[in-house]
């Protein structure tokens, strides 16, 4: 049998234009030309004489992979990999630059849940908009309708406008339209990164439900490594757009974990690359000890920082630095934030770091996020989510463990106060 | 088995309408969402969509038509203007809603494939029922004021709301595209809505731009405005030559707006 699923040689390219977070606007462009009519006139001879080298980015390239029907398939790879391009090349949300792709069968996508939900319209009403633009067809909703209410247990609220509703009413009632399509392929993006943990399992194990059952193909991509390996057999791993391995979601995840863990501890940004936006730059971090020295290993019984420098280029902002420490499976160990302080808005540049206190982590990989964000209003000038990668070690001269020599299951370990009375 | 096949995209073919058919439940959908919300905004409902034309006639006629004696081929003046403010605001309505309709859905457009030319149809149907509402207001003003309509606009007024359709369409789906580039184009645009209708024989009628009168036909809506009054109220003899100059200057407008939008749709998704 033909593969459900045929991707050949698919390619995307972006072009990078300087201009950060602001568009276009048609006045500045008619100003420009009145301005400097010449400059404008010569620029687009270059342009269409093709002198003009536009920055081009591959976000995917030469991407080829076949899959058979009834596959669950994980994507996975670091921010900026391609997954999220892939699922939106495939979903037909933007077009492939170069390649083809063959698929067989009705596709749907899940890329969000509610996608659509109109807040003024009431939960009935929005399971029918928000099934229409899934690809669900009138029919079939009247004849699900009564089995997508009893999966939400929103039923009471059927008349409610949904602006009214909890969000974690919000999401359960958006998942349970989901989860009802009846797809051949279904594409599927970290929508299970929402909702309480008690629906998640309810999610998943539906997911697994309709798999098992109706033999459908599912692509899903996500960080987490722990629901990757509960539901996909097969695994992708994309790197710089490119696949970097495909098959048994054991020996991929293995190796990509692997990798993660080679990474650095000591990184640096320059140019175009460093991550930030007009009001700051980041330009380096660092995994240090006590003495402020760079570390290739923390030690679980003394203090670690997560160092990084940046710059603020204009005034007026008050950027505060924060830290997000993730386990390798992706889940969040916890954030930390400066606090808010004058000098952290003034210009030139700025060295923080975050002190994690001795005996508070366990023994393991961490990942740690760097970001630098105004809370009022919001605004990140910059996230790397993956910016560094550390180990923590036992010290073995030093150790709590005793003789118990395995690793002790948990993200943290931290000492804590015990009180004791023999009574 | 429905085989999909994704490629680089070209530009309009004759799948894109295929596709359009394949989606009409879609289309419905949202223009039932549009129709829904609005109505669920406005706390007199329904009524908004006759409250606005039939105020601004009113005011129209108190201004122009009482002391301003703007003249009115011989028609009383609140029905002469109502006529023509009916297919105007269908145009205008439509024009600027189909304009904004690709920012207004842009949480959709990033998440879902559609065949986006979805939206800018579904905001014209939204408008097209405010537009049979209000069509109900001068029916009752025709009965007030003893008009009744020749038998010719069973044929005419058809053909005029096509035409109507396809300027509001096509000059749309241009502004619609434009605007996902260029954001300020949607802060532009009532400034010049608002002076197409003082170059629109709306509050007035064409004749009194005597001999010059020939420029004002390059407007698409003043065939339109002239030819409904002339089957309604008959104002004068239906003049087949101006439909038909309109009709052809309509579908150029569409075929353009068509292909410019489809041009630009494939990185709708990227730049938005």
């Amino acid at each position: 049998m033909r593969p459900i699923i045929e991707i050949k040689n698919v390619g995307k390219k972006y072009n990078i234009t300087h201009q950060r977070g602001s568009y276009v606007a048609l006045r500045d462009v008619l100003t420009g030309i009145l301005k400097n009519p010449f400059r404008f006139a010569k620029y687009k001879v270059k342009q269409v004489a093709g002198f003009e080298k536009k920055e081009e980015f591959w976000a995917l390239r030469c991407v080829n992979l076949e899959i058979e029907k009834g596959d669950i398939v994980g994507i996975i790879g670091h921010n900026g990999a391609g997954k999220s391009t892939l699922l939106k090349i495939l979903t037909g949300i933007t077009p492939p630059t170069e390649g083809e792709i063959i698929m067989r069968g009705r596709v749907a996508s899940l890329l969000e849940v509610g996608t659509g939900f109109h807040p003024e319209l009431t939960g009935r009403e929005n399971i029918f908009l928000n099934g229409a633009i899934l690809g669900m067809t009138k029919k079939e909703l009247t004849r699900k309708f009564d089995e997508i209410v009893a999966f939400s247990g929103v039923e009471k609220f059927l008349d409610t406008p949904v602006k009214h509703y909890s969000s974690g009413m919000y999401v359960r009632l958006a998942f349970s339209v989901a989860a009802h399509m009846e797809p051949d392929i279904l594409l599927v993006d970290e929508v299970l990164a929402v909702g309480d943990a008690e629906f998640q399992k309810k999610c998943l194990g539906k997911m697994e439900e309709v798999t098992n059952k109706e033999g459908r193909t599912i692509l899903f991509v996500s960080h987490n490594m722990a629901a990757i390996q509960r539901l996909c057999p097969k695994t992708m791993w994309l790197e710089k757009g490119n696949v970097k391995m495909f098959g048994k979601t054991e020996e991929v995840v293995d190796r990509y974990l692997e990798d993660a863990k080679s990474r650095t501890t000591d990184a640096s940004w320059m140019g175009r690359n460093a991550p930030g936006d007009d009001i700051a730059v980041l330009h380096s971090a660092r995994i240090i000890n006590e003495y402020h020295e760079s570390i290739p290993l923390a030690t679980a019984n003394k203090k670690v920082g997560v160092e990084f420098s940046y710059e603020v280029l204009k005034p007026g902002h008050a950027p505060v630095p924060n830290i997000h420490i993730f386990t390798l499976r992706g889940e969040t160990a916890f954030i930390s934030h400066e606090e808010l302080d004058e000098k952290l808005g003034t210009v030139g540049k700025h060295r923080a770091t975050m002190w994690i206190p001795e005996n508070l982590l366990n023994e393991g990989t961490y990942i740690a996020g760097i970001a630098l964000s105004t809370m009022r209003p919001l605004k990140i000038h910059f996230y790397r989510q993956d910016a560094l990668v550390f180990n923590v070690v036992e010290d073995i001269m030093h150790s709590r463990k005793m003789d118990f020599n395995q690793k002790i299951p948990g993200v943290v370990r931290p000492r804590l106060k015990w009180d004791h009375k023999k009574i | 088995m429905k085989l999909t096949i994704i490629r680089p995209k070209k530009t309009l073919s004759l799948d894109d309408f295929r596709e359009i058919w394949a989606y009409k439940e879609l289309l419905y959908f949202f223009t039932w969402r549009d129709f829904k919300v609005r109505y669920k905004q406005t706390f007199i409902g329904i009524l908004w969509a006759v409250f606005q034309p039939f105020m601004t006639m009113v005011v129209f006629s108190i201004f122009f038509g009482m002391l301003l004696k703007v003249p009115s081929d011989g028609v009383p003046y609140p029905i002469f203007v109502y006529t023509g403010l009916l297919f105007w605001q269908f145009f205008s309505s439509a024009l600027s809603e189909t304009s904004g309709v690709l920012i207004s859905n842009q949480s959709i457009i990033t998440k879902v494939y559609f065949p986006r030319l979805i939206l800018p149809l579904s905001s014209v149907a939204t408008k097209f029922v405010d537009f049979a509402i209000a069509a109900a207001i001068l029916g009752g003003m025709m009965a007030y004021y003893g008009y009744t309509p020749e038998l010719m606009s069973i044929v005419v007024l058809p053909i005029l709301l096509v035409i109507t359709f396809m300027a509001a369409v096509g000059g749309g789906l241009f502004l619609a595209a434009m605007n996902v580039k260029y954001r300020d184009v949607r802060f532009i645009l009532p400034f010049f809505i608002q002076l197409l209708l003082f170059v629109t024989p709306v509050i007035y009628p064409a004749s009194i731009a005597g001999k010059y009168s020939w420029i004002l036909a390059f407007n698409p809506m003043m065939g339109v405005i002239q030819n409904a009054r002339a089957v309604l109220l008959g104002t004068a003899p239906v003049n087949w030559v101006l439909i038909g100059i309109s009709f052809a200057a309509c579908a150029a407008l569409l075929i353009i707006g068509t292909i410019y939008f489809k041009k630009v749709e494939r990185y709708f998704a990227d730049v938005i």
